[in-house]
């Protein structure tokens, strides 16, 4: 197997917003820890899901790496190049290769502006000729993301939800960037629409080779769509894994408490099974809790836990996870078969 | 026995119209069901499906000018629409209360918890401050909230999303209701809060005896919850059956698009089966079946028979009921051939 290098690498990311009091001189008294620290690669043409649940930074952490946030320090390496050390100019020909779909398709594209406008914005602001002419090469978007051409001349409040998401991937697919970071695109979106958008955006990524940082926190959704999954919670990742192992074997207590809480369209599947309910709610990400971030809501949590903040670690080949005691009884059957190494009687 | 078959709640044709400067909504078109004491009826369907409106209308919420509510609500034998106001208003927050999806915008914000409990309980009760107070203390207790105490001297902005749908849901069962309605009550909340907020939501229910009508859209909190399942859309039943039914032996294909349309926690599906098009509009409603526009199937009835003539909501099984032509050996085909539901 040849060694591909990943698209994205980022290492120590840290993004802190700082909490102000006074008003003229105003003084630095805290900061909320949005990202505290995590570490991701991406490699082309894939999808790595980022969940977790309101406030734990996976959005604040989406925007960062593309530098849409400045980071707080932590470094962020696409194809190579460190984009915290590039300058402004440079960044805006970099995003050629680096879009962003966002969450609500109402407030993320100009209401003044037509589809036609919105569309070439992308080839308008890079200076990009495409062959054969703006009209057409915006013509061709949309009809790739399922809108009529025609409608070229409308304006957003003309559209339904789910078609004004099709505006937001055209924009983000017209420069065939190599990464998307897709923001919650389908959560303000009706059932039946979600799953239009979610074939469309699979569709994509199998046409143009695109690499998805999909943030998002509905866990089905995460993993219809990812090929690996990262767990956030309070500003750090707590587990990463391939998305079936992270599905079926889950390592860190707070994953296996979230697959649990998620409720099964299915009567006696869902009645028949047993469910870790989490107490309490998250704490606040501008004090959060000495050792390990989750210590306050785990069932498992020892002295270790509360003193000392475990480091994410690889417990099989490409599943890490930052936990001091993860779930046991997974791991012994993980361990009977290790990879990469043969079995010595 | 016989008080958990009583029936509680009966609608029967009820209809929903605003007069909008576009024309006629029609919000919900020939809406009938029945609840029974102590159970879950829950009604699904996507925005715009009428499923909030009509729970509005039978608590008497949907007022104007433009709005006109006709059919027939009975709450204990009393018929509601029509009624007085002010009989209506009394059943309001005593015998019948409502949770709605987002608590920060239906407490007061200028208002203490406690006081904004205390003053729910002594509008319906001749009592004092003093023992409304500890009647308050009790409930918010066993809706969880920890420092009780303290908490009834803090304002809702002071709480965080679960804990504002715990004294929501406290307020609403205070006077210990017979019917409670929830609105999409999880729907603004995490899944590991909302886990908890389904498991106070039955405890209490087994508890004090409640009826639910549980407005959702998610399949999964309706597996959980439901005795029996109303599916809504363009304002209409389409299908009213008890719970596994739906899930297993779903009749009507817009069901079986809303269960096609989820990706499985359970197992990974390769690849969505989505309802194509859009939502009617409420405005122009097709003369036809609602869902004719978008369904896959229509074919199969011959003489455009769904385009021209509404079905009606007819029973095919003892307790089960669809709006849709196609016959039973035709649903038994395509449930087979298309792997929906449960396969025998």
């Amino acid at each position: 197997m040849t060694q591909v290098s990943p698209i994205l690498k980022v290492s120590n990311l840290v993004k802190h917003f700082p909490i102000t009091s006074g008003g003229i001189f105003q003084r630095t008294t805290g900061a909320v820890k949005a990202v505290d620290g995590i570490s991701l690669e991406v490699f082309p043409g894939e999808t790595l899901g980022l969940v977790g649940e309101s406030g734990c930074g996976k959005s604040t952490a989406g925007r960062t790496v593309l530098r849409l946030l400045e980071p707080t320090s932590g470094s962020i390496e696409f194809e190579g190049q460190n984009l915290i050390k590039v300058s402004k100019r440079e960044l805006v020909f970099m995003r050629r290769e680096m879009q962003m779909i966002f969450q609500d398709p109402y407030s993320s594209l100009n209401p003044r502006a037509t589809v036609g406008d919105i569309i070439s914005a992308p080839f308008q602001v890079q200076g990009v000729k495409p062959v054969g002419g703006l009209r057409s090469a915006v013509g061709d978007l949309m009809e790739r993301v399922g809108l009529n051409p025609e409608h070229f001349n409308r304006y957003p409040n003309e559209f339904s939800g789910g078609q004004r998401q099709r505006i937001g991937i055209a924009r983000a697919i017209a420069l065939q960037p190599k990464l998307i970071v897709c923001d919650e695109p389908v959560s303000a979106l009706d059932v039946s629409i979600q799953a239009q958008i979610l074939n469309l955006l699979a569709e994509i990524q199998k046409d143009f080779g695109i690499a998805y940082v999909f943030v998002a926190h509905d866990l089905s959704v995460v993993r219809h769509i990812s090929d690996r999954v990262a767990v956030m919670y309070l500003g750090q990742i707590m587990e990463s894994a391939p998305s079936e192992l992270l599905y079926t074997e889950p390592l860190h207590p707070y994953t296996h408490a979230l697959l649990s809480a998620i409720p099964i369209p299915d009567p006696d599947l869902e009645r028949n099974r047993e469910r870790i309910i989490l107490s309490g709610d998250l704490p606040s990400p501008s004090n959060p809790p000495a050792g390990c971030v989750f210590n306050t809501r785990c069932w498992k949590a020892e002295d270790k836990c509360r003193s000392e903040r475990p480091v994410l670690r690889e417990i099989s080949m490409g599943h890490q996870v930052a936990c001091h005691f993860p779930e046991q009884n997974l791991i012994e059957t993980i361990s009977v078969a290790p990879t990469g190494t043969d079995f010595i009687a | 026995m016989s008080e958990t078959d009583e029936v509680l709640l009966s609608v029967r044709n009820l209809y929903v119209e605003f007069a909008t400067d576009d024309g006629l909504v029609s919000a919900v078109n020939d809406l009938s069901y029945d609840l029974k004491r102590g159970k879950t009826l829950a009604i699904v369907g996507e925005s715009g499906s009428g499923k909030s409106v009509s729970s509005m209308a039978l608590m008497g919420l949907v007022a104007g000018m433009n709005a006109k509510v006709s059919g027939e609500v009975y709450f204990d034998g009393q018929q509601l629409i029509g009624a007085d106001p002010e009989s209506v208003r009394k059943l309001r927050g005593d015998r019948m209360a409502m949770i709605f999806q987002d608590p920060l915008s239906s407490l007061h914000p200028f208002f203490r918890i406690g006081d904004q409990l205390v003053e729910a309980v002594q509008v319906h009760h001749d009592i004092d401050k003093k023992q409304a107070q500890v009647r308050v203390k009790a409930m918010l207790e066993r809706v969880g909230i920890p420092d009780v105490d303290q908490r009834m001297n803090e304002y809702p902005h002071q709480l965080s999303g679960g804990m504002r749908q715990r004294v929501m849901i406290g307020m609403s069962l205070i006077n210990n209701p017979e019917l409670l309605i929830a609105d999409e009550p999880t729907t603004a909340l995490d899944v590991t809060v909302q886990a908890q907020i389904l498991e106070l939501l039955k405890d209490l229910q087994k508890e004090f005896g409640t009826a639910i009508i549980l407005i959702t859209h998610d399949l999964g909190v309706v597996a959980d919850m439901a005795d029996e399942v109303v599916v809504m859309y363009g304002g209409s039943a389409v299908e009213h059956a008890p719970v596994r039914e739906i899930f297993y032996e779903p009749a009507m294909p817009y069901t079986w698009g809303l269960i096609a349309s989820i990706p499985q926690i359970s197992a990974k599906n390769a690849h969505l089966d989505p309802i194509p098009g859009n939502p009617p509009s409420l405005i122009n409603l097709p003369s036809g079946c609602v869902f004719a526009p978008r369904c896959a199937f229509k074919q199969l009835v011959g003489d455009d028979l769904c385009e021209h003539e509404r079905p009606q909501l007819s029973l095919i099984s003892l307790e089960h009921a669809s709006r849709c032509h196609l016959t039973e050996n035709q649903r038994t085909d395509i449930r087979r051939a298309r792997l929906i539901g449960r396969q025998k």
